[in-house]
C-alpha cells in the first residue's frame, strides 16, 4: 500500500491534478463568448489585460478591496486558510525531499519547520471557523449544502492526518499512509469539483476584471476602485 | 391552458395585440393567464444548452456558497437581511435549480423565479464588486429575465415595454412624426425666449447628434427645449434624428434580446445615415447602458462600441464647462446642500464617477456639495432600477425598496438631490411622495438653463 502510494499514485494523482486543470482553464476560455458574454475580449487586448490584472491583483492583497474591508474577520481567515493551504504542501521539506526522489528536482524554496507547524494548526483552526461560520450566520447557512462541507473536508484532511504524521500520534506508518491517501484525493478530485477554483479563481476574476476593463469603463479610462 | 392570449411565449408584433394587452388594465386577465402558462421544458434546456457557457456556468459551480455577496445587496440589508435576499442564494435557486433540473420546472418555480428576478434584482451589478470570485450575480439575473422572457413569464408593463420597442422602435406609442412635432413646438414656445432656438432635424455630418427617451416626448417636452437652449448656447453644431432617435430599452429590462437588437440598430442606423461626428444620449442611466455599453453586442458589433463615439449627458455638461462652451454665472452657483445621485447604469457600469463631480463643483458653491456613502461605482441603486420602477405587481417591494435611497440621502442633509438619470429621477420623486422628507430633485438640464450665462444673440430684444 505505502509503495504504491508514494510510487505510481503520485505520478497518477499530480498528472489528473495538473493536466485537469489545464484542461478546465481551456475549456473556460474556449466557452468564453463576445458576444453571449457581451464582452469583446479580442478587439482590446490591452484594456482587457489591465482589466484582468487590476482583478487578480487587488483581490490577492489582504484588504485590497472594498469587500475584504468590510468583512476584516473573514478576510483574516480566508487569507490566513489559503496561503497555509498553498505555501505548506508546495514547500514543506519532506514534501519537496519526495518530489526529488521521484522527479529528481524540486522547489528551491523549503519551509522553515517551525513556520510549516504553524501553518498547517492555523488552516486547520480556519477551517474550524469557516465551519463555525456556515453554521452561525443565516445569510451563508441558508447557501450551505453537504458537498460544501465536503470541499472543507477534502481539504483540510491532509493537514489533519500530516500533523497526526508529524508528531507521530499512534503509529506513524498509518498516518503517513492516511496522509498520502488524502492529499492524493485532493489532487484527483480538485479538477473535478469546486477545488478547481484553484483554477478557475484566476479565470473567473480575469474575466470580470476584462468585463469592466473593456466594457464597462475601463476604455473609458476608468480603474474600478474593486 | 398551454399558452393564454395575452399572456404567452409570443412577443408583442403588431400595434393591434399591443392595444390589446394595453387594454388589460394593471394586467388583470394577463396574470391570471400566466397562472395557467405551460413551461416549455425543451426549448428551455435547449436555449440554455445553446446560451450558457462556461461563464455562467463557472460562476455558478465555483460559487463557495460563502455569502460575502448579502451585505453588498441593498435589497437584503432592507429587507431585515432576510437570507433568501442573499443575491448567490437568488441566483442558485432560480438559474441554478433550472440548470440542475435540465430545465423540468413547472409553473409554481416559473412564478418563484420571475418575482425573484423582477422583485429581488434590479440589476445594479453592486454584488458583482463584493464576490472573491468575481462572479456578477446582477449579469446571471439579466440571463435568467431572458429565459423568463421566453417562457411569457415576464411583468406585464415590461412585455408592453418589450412590444412598444418592436412596434414602435420607442418604449411608448410615441411615432417618429410625434417626436419631431413635439420639439418644433417646443422650438416655438421657447423662441421667444431664447432667440434662434431651433431644432435641427437629419443635418447630415453635425458635430453632435442627440437622442433622448421617449418619456421626454410624452411627459416632459421641456427637457427637449432645455436640451436644444443647452446646445444653442453653448454653440453646438447638432442635429436631432427623426428617425432612430429612442436611446432606451425596455427591452432590456424585459430580456427581450431581439427587442434590444431591433431597438438598438434603429439608433445605429441613424448614425450610419447622419454621420454626425459623436452621439450624445440624454440625461438617462438604462438608455445609455442599453445603446453605448450593451448595444454594440446586441447588434453584432465585433469591438464592442458603436458605429460613432458616444457620449453620456454628463461628458458633454462637463466638457462644455471645462472648455467654457457654457459658462455659469459664479452668482447663481447653488448655494444649499446638495448631493449627487450616481446611476449604476452609467457609473458602476461605465465608469463615469469622477466626471459628474467635476461637474458638481463647477455647479456648487464650494462647501455646498456632500456626497452620499457608500458613493461612486459602490453606491446603491436608487431603489428603481431594472424595471422595478414600472412593475405595479411589485410596487410594495419597490417602495420598501427606496428606503435605503431615502437615507443616504438624509444622511447627507441635503435638500436638493441631482440625479443625472431618469429612472433615479422617478425613483428619489417617488420616494420623496412615499415618504416625504422634504427633498427637491432635479436633472442637470433645468438647473444649467437657470445658471448660465447666455451669449447676446441668444438674448431676447426689448
Amino acid at each position: 500500500m505505502y509503495e504504491i502510494l508514494t510510487g505510481p499514485m503520485i505520478w497518477l494523482s499530480l498528472s489528473v491534478f495538473v493536466i485537469g486543470m489545464i484542461v478546465r482553464a481551456i475549456l473556460y476560455v474556449r466557452g468564453l463568448n463576445w458576444q453571449l458574454d457581451r464582452v469583446a475580449y479580442r478587439a482590446h487586448p490591452k484594456a482587457g489585460m489591465k482589466g484582468a490584472a487590476r482583478s487578480i491583483i487587488y483581490w490577492l492583497i489582504p484588504f485590497g478591496t472594498s469587500s475584504w474591508q468590510k468583512q476584516p474577520v473573514m478576510a483574516v481567515i480566508f487569507f490566513v486558510f489559503h496561503i497555509g493551504a498553498v505555501c505548506v504542501p508546495l514547500f514543506l521539506l519532506a514534501h519537496n525531499m519526495i518530489l526529488k526522489n521521484i522527479f529528481g528536482l524540486a522547489f528551491p524554496i523549503t519551509l522553515n519547520l517551525c513556520i510549516a507547524d504553524i501553518l498547517s494548526w492555523a488552516v486547520v483552526l480556519c477551517a474550524i471557523a469557516l465551519i463555525l461560520r456556515r453554521i452561525a450566520l443565516p445569510e451563508v447557512r441558508i447557501l450551505t449544502t453537504t458537498y460544501d462541507y465536503f470541499i472543507i473536508f477534502l481539504a483540510v484532511a491532509p493537514f489533519v492526518t500530516g500533523l497526526f504524521a508529524r508528531y507521530q500520534v499512534g503509529e506513524a506508518p498509518f498516518w503517513y499512509t492516511m496522509h498520502l491517501l488524502c492529499g492524493e484525493l485532493f489532487l484527483i478530485l480538485a479538477p473535478f469539483t469546486k477545488l478547481s477554483h484553484i483554477t478557475l479563481f484566476f479565470m473567473s476574476r480575469a474575466q470580470l476584471g476584462m468585463d469592466f476593463g473593456i466594457k464597462r469603463g475601463g476604455l473609458k479610462g476608468a480603474n474600478i476602485t474593486w | 391552458m398551454p399558452e393564454g392570449t395575452l399572456c404567452n411565449r409570443k412577443p408583442i408584433q403588431t400595434e393591434e395585440s399591443l392595444k390589446t394587452l394595453l387594454g388589460d388594465t394593471s394586467g388583470t386577465q394577463y396574470y391570471k393567464q400566466m397562472k395557467e402558462l405551460d413551461v416549455d421544458q425543451d426549448l428551455l434546456w435547449s436555449t440554455i444548452q445553446k446560451t450558457c457557457k462556461s461563464r455562467i456556468r463557472t460562476w455558478l459551480e465555483i460559487c463557495a456558497h460563502c455569502g460575502m455577496c448579502a451585505e453588498s445587496c441593498f435589497l437584503y440589508l432592507i429587507n431585515d437581511r432576510d437570507p433568501k435576499q442573499v443575491p448567490a442564494y437568488k441566483i442558485q435557486s432560480t438559474l441554478g435549480e433550472m440548470i440542475k433540473r435540465k430545465g423540468r420546472v413547472d409553473n409554481d418555480f416559473m412564478h418563484m423565479a420571475m418575482e425573484t428576478a423582477w422583485a429581488k434584482c434590479t440589476c445594479c451589478n453592486r454584488c458583482g464588486m463584493y464576490c472573491p470570485n468575481g462572479i456578477d450575480m446582477g449579469v446571471m439575473m439579466g440571463y435568467l429575465r431572458g429565459l423568463l422572457y421566453a417562457q411569457g413569464f415576464v411583468p406585464w408593463e415590461l412585455k408592453i415595454g418589450a412590444g412598444m420597442h418592436r412596434v414602435y422602435q420607442a418604449q411608448m406609442d410615441v411615432t417618429n412624426e410625434d417626436f419631431v412635432e413635439t420639439c418644433e413646438w417646443m422650438a416655438e414656445e421657447y423662441e421667444e425666449d431664447y432667440v434662434g432656438l431651433h431644432f435641427p432635424v437629419d443635418k447630415e455630418g453635425a458635430d453632435i447628434l442627440y437622442t433622448i427617451n421617449a418619456r421626454e416626448v410624452k411627459h416632459y417636452p421641456e427637457d427637449l427645449a432645455e436640451a436644444a437652449i443647452l446646445f444653442h448656447a453653448a454653440g453646438e453644431d447638432w442635429t436631432i434624428t427623426s428617425k432612430g432617435w429612442e436611446q432606451t430599452s425596455l427591452a432590456m429590462f424585459a430580456g427581450d434580446w431581439e427587442a434590444c437588437k431591433i431597438q438598438v440598430k434603429s439608433v445605429y442606423d441613424a448614425m450610419e445615415r447622419l454621420k454626425p461626428k459623436r452621439m450624445i444620449g440624454t440625461e438617462c442611466g438604462h438608455a445609455h447602458r442599453a445603446t453605448v455599453v450593451e448595444g454594440p453586442y446586441w447588434a453584432g458589433r465585433e469591438d464592442g462600441l458603436p458605429p460613432v463615439k458616444c457620449m453620456h449627458y454628463v461628458e458633454w455638461v462637463a466638457e462644455a464647462l471645462r472648455t467654457g462652451k457654457l459658462i455659469i454665472d459664479p452668482d447663481k452657483r447653488i448655494k444649499e446642500p446638495v448631493t449627487l445621485q450616481d446611476s449604476c447604469n452609467y457609473v458602476r457600469n461605465h465608469g463615469l464617477k469622477k466626471i459628474t463631480r467635476e461637474i458638481m463643483s463647477y455647479m456648487v458653491e464650494p462647501g455646498y456639495f456632500i456626497d452620499m456613502s457608500p458613493n461612486e461605482e459602490h453606491n446603491y441603486c436608487c431603489g428603481g432600477g431594472g424595471g422595478f420602477n414600472g412593475i405595479g405587481l411589485f410596487r410594495k417591494e419597490r417602495n420598501k425598496a427606496l428606503i435605503t435611497k431615502r437615507d443616504q440621502i438624509l444622511n447627507t442633509g441635503a435638500k436638493l438631490v441631482i440625479a443625472p438619470c431618469h429612472n433615479c429621477w422617478d425613483a428619489i420623486r417617488d420616494l420623496e411622495e412615499e415618504y416625504k422628507i422634504g427633498i427637491r430633485w432635479s436633472f442637470l438640464k433645468p438647473l444649467l438653463v437657470k445658471m448660465i450665462k447666455f451669449p447676446d444673440h441668444m438674448q431676447p430684444k426689448e
